[in-house]
């Protein structure tokens, strides 16, 4: 077992707590894992990207080296074009269709997509209308997690488990909504 | 204990494991969560260890000292450029020695992710006459720290950590050991040691001197510095800190065809160096940062075309260190295969001021400021109002590095520049504007100081700024002339008025200080969370 995983999108979108699930699920597992993350001034409103590296040997870099990403999962759709470098052959490109639209030159809707379905591999997800039909926008980062579970390695289990882990304190509510939240992404596209 | 980790916090559980009585630091990109992992500690065990953040870098050095006089263990963190504020006592801290164990912790920045420059601290350890520690991973940071503690009491001196960035800021599994009890005080058994009259400092500087071949032999020896042979090798790498990861991960472990130096423990281990040239006609050096081990090994004299780096274009000269340029270095090519991708240009994403904050506002005003006197004006800081030079605001003209807004503006006053506007915050201005600003005063330079006080450090994510409701009160104290001090809350819908304010003060012929002071929206945010999550716990 050995994934791949690039982060990206705006920050303050919850990338972070895709890569805390990531991380933790991968802890509660014995699997390997390293996390590369930006910090400072990519917080406020900026690209904001983080490399997550899963695997059952040690792995040694912090960063995904380019060619090698699996999966590039974006809950931005113009954020999910800046990193094509990373990704392998046949790798997925998985992206949420909703713009963060706070810079002026940002392109047309169509001149993104294009962009997107030039990459052979690529999803597309609603995953805001996803998850305002849980009643909850905020989920719709765990939502394209669960998109991206289809694609990768790990167990299904291992995700769930690190939701529930990640999210107990803020108690048995909150956990329920992102587990329906990771079943609904990873349903979504069959 | 297994523990997932960032590698900055792997570096404060390292510390709190050695028994330290103090964790002493001013934050900044990428070395803000060791201190911050440390205050979380203390609320969850209940430790007893000092972790309040100090003023600067400097304070933050010097009371380390204070506290590794008196014989317990401490830790000093920063950024790299906060190591250029703290110098003064850094260097000095080499001379006199310490008593209790005092690490300071650096996280350096190559590729300026968030900073001004990508100077490289293993200069100023060498310069110190120190011992370097530089992990490669975040278990060997936790490692190291504790290593590095031992260390520190062992030579009695202080031991310099260098990370950068990606080790900072990356998250892993590490395994923690027993921790130690703190150290009871206990006094220099030298009277003198920290007089450094120079007749005291040239006996210890010479001591110095003298313990630098012990510190050669223990890097020759150390677990953390380790020479693998090749059967025949076509060419020796020198792998420092997290340099060995890429090389590992493009060769998909040890390399069968190179001698390897993993290099993590300075100063260099000179044998191991030399062996690496007897056994290969050339040597490459791998570092995440400035060539630093490149020109120690390099010699002047003889321009030696066997060593490979960034002073002859193997490695880019700037620029944090990558895997596939390691790959390239080596000529491994299963590593430049690249997906086709899209030509078009996509706009980049700069960080913005967040919706709602006062910085906005001051940059309104200020902007039509602009707009009437000209521009070339405004002299800036470090800190998130520096996001003022972005469009659409593009209000200020400088931002060198902490505490220059207000010298740079008086100079330029001095030159004959009219307005001279100068922009701080609060937590830059107590870091190190309240010099500057003296000098101003002393001479009643013409020149209108705004400082933009929203309560907090907020680039480095909202901690406490030392200079909370103490503003006015310094700049009574510094003599600013009382009617000459301003406070006032900028807002959307006071932007004539604070033209008009700022439009008075810069007419004023001498120095005026305007303190603009609004809440970071951020912190608001977090201590509204935090209280509604009371509320809520209350009630159920």
């Amino acid at each position: 077992m050995n994934t791949n995983i690039l982060l990206s999108g705006v920050g303050g979108q919850g990338i972070l707590t895709i890569g805390a699930v990531f991380g933790m699920a991968a802890m509660l597992n014995n699997y390997h894992i390293k996390q590369a993350e930006t910090h400072g001034m990519s917080q406020r409103g900026g690209e904001v990207v983080s490399h997550v590296r899963i695997s059952d040997k040690p792995i040694y870099s912090d960063l995904i080296p380019h060619a090698t990403a699996d999966i590039i999962l974006s809950v931005e759709p113009l954020e999910s074009l800046r990193y094509l470098h990373f990704l392998k052959p046949n790798g997925w490109l998985i992206t949420n269709d909703t713009p963060f639209r706070n810079i002026v030159a940002y392109p047309t809707q169509d001149v993104v997509f294009e962009a997107i379905k030039t990459v052979k591999n690529n999803r597309i997800v609603a995953a805001d209308t996803l998850a305002k039909s849980l009643g909850n926008l905020k989920t719709s980062n765990i939502i394209m997690l669960g998109v991206a579970s289809n694609y990768i390695e790990l167990p299904y289990e291992t995700l769930q488990q690190g939701i529930i882990e990640i999210f107990k304190k803020k108690g048995d509510k909150v956990v329920a909504l992102n587990l329906k939240a990771l079943d609904l992404g990873r349903e979504s596209i069959l | 204990m297994k523990r997932l980790l960032l590698g900055a916090e792997t570096i404060a559980q390292g510390a709190i494991d050695s028994g330290i009585s103090g964790v002493y630091s001013y934050p900044g990109t990428p070395s803000t969560e060791i201190t911050l992992y440390i205050q979380e500690f203390k609320v969850q065990e209940n430790i007893n260890v000092f972790c309040n953040w100090c003023t600067n870098e400097k304070t933050a050095m010097e009371t380390a000292l204070g506290m590794s006089y008196a014989g317990k263990r401490s830790l000093v963190s920063m950024k790299h450029v906060g190591l250029n504020v703290a110098a003064d006592a850094f260097i000095n801290s080499a001379i006199t020695g310490i008593n209790g164990g005092l690490v300071v912790a650096v996280a350096d920045d190559p590729s300026m992710h968030s900073s001004q420059n990508e100077q490289d601290s293993r200069f100023y350890g060498h310069f110190a006459h120190i011992p370097i520690f530089e992990p490669s991973n975040q278990q060997e940071a936790y490692d190291m720290t504790r290593s590095a503690f031992r260390f520190s009491e062992k030579y009695k001196l202080p031991v310099l950590l260098r990370i950068t960035t990606r080790l900072a800021h990356s998250r892993a599994i590490i395994s923690t050991q027993a921790a130690e009890i703190q150290n009871n005080i206990s006094f220099p058994l030298v009277r003198e040691q920290f007089i450094l009259l120079p007749s005291i400092a040239r006996k210890q500087f010479r001591n110095l001197l003298l313990v630098q071949n012990s510190l050669k032999q223990e890097a020759v020896s150390s677990i953390y510095n380790q020479l693998h042979k090749a059967e025949n090798s076509q060419l020796g790498v020198i792998a420092c800190g997290i340099a060995i990861n890429y090389l590992l991960e493009v060769c998909n472990g040890l390399p069968q065809n190179f001698d390897v130096l993993k290099l993590c423990q300075y100063p260099i281990p000179q044998s191991l160096v030399n062996e690496l040239f007897e056994r290969n006609d050339k040597i490459l050096v791998l570092e995440d940062g400035y060539p630093f081990v490149e020109e120690k090994i390099l010699g002047i004299v003889a321009h030696d075309k066997r060593v490979l780096g960034r002073l002859n274009g193997y490695v880019p000269p700037d620029g944090e260190l990558q895997p596939n340029i390691v790959a390239k270095a080596l000529a491994i090519e299963s590593f430049s295969e690249h997906v086709e991708t899209n030509s078009t240009h996509f706009p980049n994403r700069p960080p913005e001021l967040c919706k709602g904050c006062g910085h906005i506002d001051m940059y309104t005003a200020l902007r039509r400021i602009i707009d009437e006197y000209g521009d070339n004006h405004v002299f800036a800081d470090i800190g998130c109002y520096t996001l003022g030079a972005l469009s659409p605001y593009s209000a200020i003209n400088t931002c060198v590095e902490m505490g220059a807004s207000i010298p740079m503006a008086k100079g330029a006053a001095d030159a004959g520049v009219f307005p001279a506007i100068a922009i701080i915050g609060d937590s830059t201005f107590t870091h190190s504007g309240m010099t500057g600003l003296l000098d101003a005063v002393n001479e009643n330079a013409p020149i209108t100081v705004i400082i933009a006080d929203n309560a907090a450090s907020a680039m480095t994510g909202g901690q406490n700024s030392a200079a909370h409701g103490k503003l006015k009160n310094i700049c009574i104290g510094l003599g600013v002339e009382p009617d000459h001090i301003i406070e006032t809350e900028p807002f959307p819908t006071k932007i004539d008025q604070l033209v008009a304010l700022i439009k008075e003060e810069i007419e004023f012929k001498g120095t005026s200080v305007i303190i603009l002071k609004r809440e970071c929206v951020q912190t608001v945010l977090r201590k509204n969370k935090t209280e509604a999550n009371q509320k809520h716990n209350i009630i159920f």
